[in-house]
């Protein structure tokens, strides 16, 4: 069996966000409303459903993510679907 | 992919005695400073340079290795992440291990930190624009094979070309890089003051290019194949290649020695 997951990344906190800024201050020019913006990036994958959230947290330390700049969260495809 | 020389004047100069160092210049697909790292060290400085190809698992033979500018596997993912996957990075990792100089310049910068080669990481500049322009630096350390050529606290002049280039390391880590003394280069005022309009693009304590604890290894963003000779406009970049080979003549000078 295997389990489809969705994988969510961020700069971590201290990390500037350039991308977030650039896009609050686009959405203030459009006179919308809005703060604290962050940009981030979204995985989808198909894992072996035996210890998957073990494979995907090791996909996401040793290449998805850059551990010294990026978090990541793992959501389970039921999640993603009810979302 | 061994030859392929941009110029005329870049093709093998024959006759120079065999104990020249030899460099190699890794070609990633979607390297673009490639074709003018070979051409400085080869038409302009004449030294022996060769394109090595990404697929390549061994570097044998050569005793320098340049990773170039551009935009290696379309820079998917993180600039310098899927290089850092490719077999001619573990060569390179290899390569270092063995004492061997390594440069990487701009997006070869990115490959040597998610190769984890060097300490830190790249990120998007501040404001999030492309940063294309010359810039000051001032050369931090003068005692590594990269700068020896150059004077303790110079400013030098170098272009350069990058969207992703802050310097950020976690607190300790940057901590500890200052500490051992492994920055190289910082961008500087022409004053050489680190004054705030003096950082292109945010990186932390104005770093631009680093080494590694052994010294061996050298990261920057700046293109000094793109001021090595007067029709560029400066050439402040060409004493980088000229340390690496005279550190690599006086390396090879002692071992001589020493066989003797």
């Amino acid at each position: 069996m295997n389990k489809r997951v969705r994988v969510v990344v961020f700069l971590k906190p201290g990390v500037l966000d350039a991308q977030g800024q650039a896009v609050q201050t686009g959405l203030r020019a459009l006179g919308l409303e809005a703060s604290e913006v962050r940009v981030g990036k979204a995985f989808e994958l198909t894992v072996p459903e035996d210890r998957w959230r073990e494979r995907v947290r090791e996909l996401c330390e040793r290449f998805l993510t850059n551990p010294l700049i990026e978090d990541y969260e793992i959501y389970e495809r039921e999640e993603v679907a009810a979302r | 992919m061994s030859t392929g020389a941009f110029l005329e004047s870049d093709r093998p100069r024959s006759g120079l005695p065999t104990p020249d160092p030899r460099f190699a210049v890794v070609v990633f697909p979607g390297s673009n400073c490639d074709r003018d790292c070979l051409h400085v060290l080869r038409g302009v400085l004449g030294y022996r340079a060769e394109f090595v190809w990404h697929e390549e698992e061994d570097l044998e033979g050569f005793d320098a290795v340049v990773l170039p500018g551009g935009f290696s596997y379309g820079d998917y993912l993180r600039p310098g992440a899927v290089a850092a996957t490719s077999p001619v990075v573990r060569a390179v990792r290899r390569f270092a291990e063995a004492g061997g100089l390594v440069v990487g310049i701009c997006n070869g910068f990115q490959v040597l930190l998610e190769a984890g080669l060097l300490p830190g990481a790249l990120v998007r500049n501040r404001g999030a624009t492309f940063r294309c322009e010359w810039v000051h630096l001032r050369v931090e350390r003068a005692d590594t094979p990269f700068t020896a050529l150059y004077a303790p606290g110079e400013v030098v002049r170098m272009p350069i070309a990058h969207g992703d280039g802050r310097y950020h390391a976690p607190p300790g880590m940057l901590e500890e890089v200052e500490q051992r003394g492994q920055v190289v280069f910082r961008y500087v005022g022409r004053d050489g003051r680190t004054t705030p309009d003096a950082n292109p693009n945010g990186s932390l304590h104005h770093i631009a290019g680093l080494v590694n604890r052994e010294g061996n290894v050298l990261g920057l963003m700046p293109h000094p194949e793109r001021c090595s000779e007067p029709v560029l406009g400066g050439q402040d970049g060409r004493r980088l290649f000229e340390s690496m080979d005279r550190w690599l003549r006086e390396r090879a000078r002692l071992a001589a020695g020493r066989t003797r």
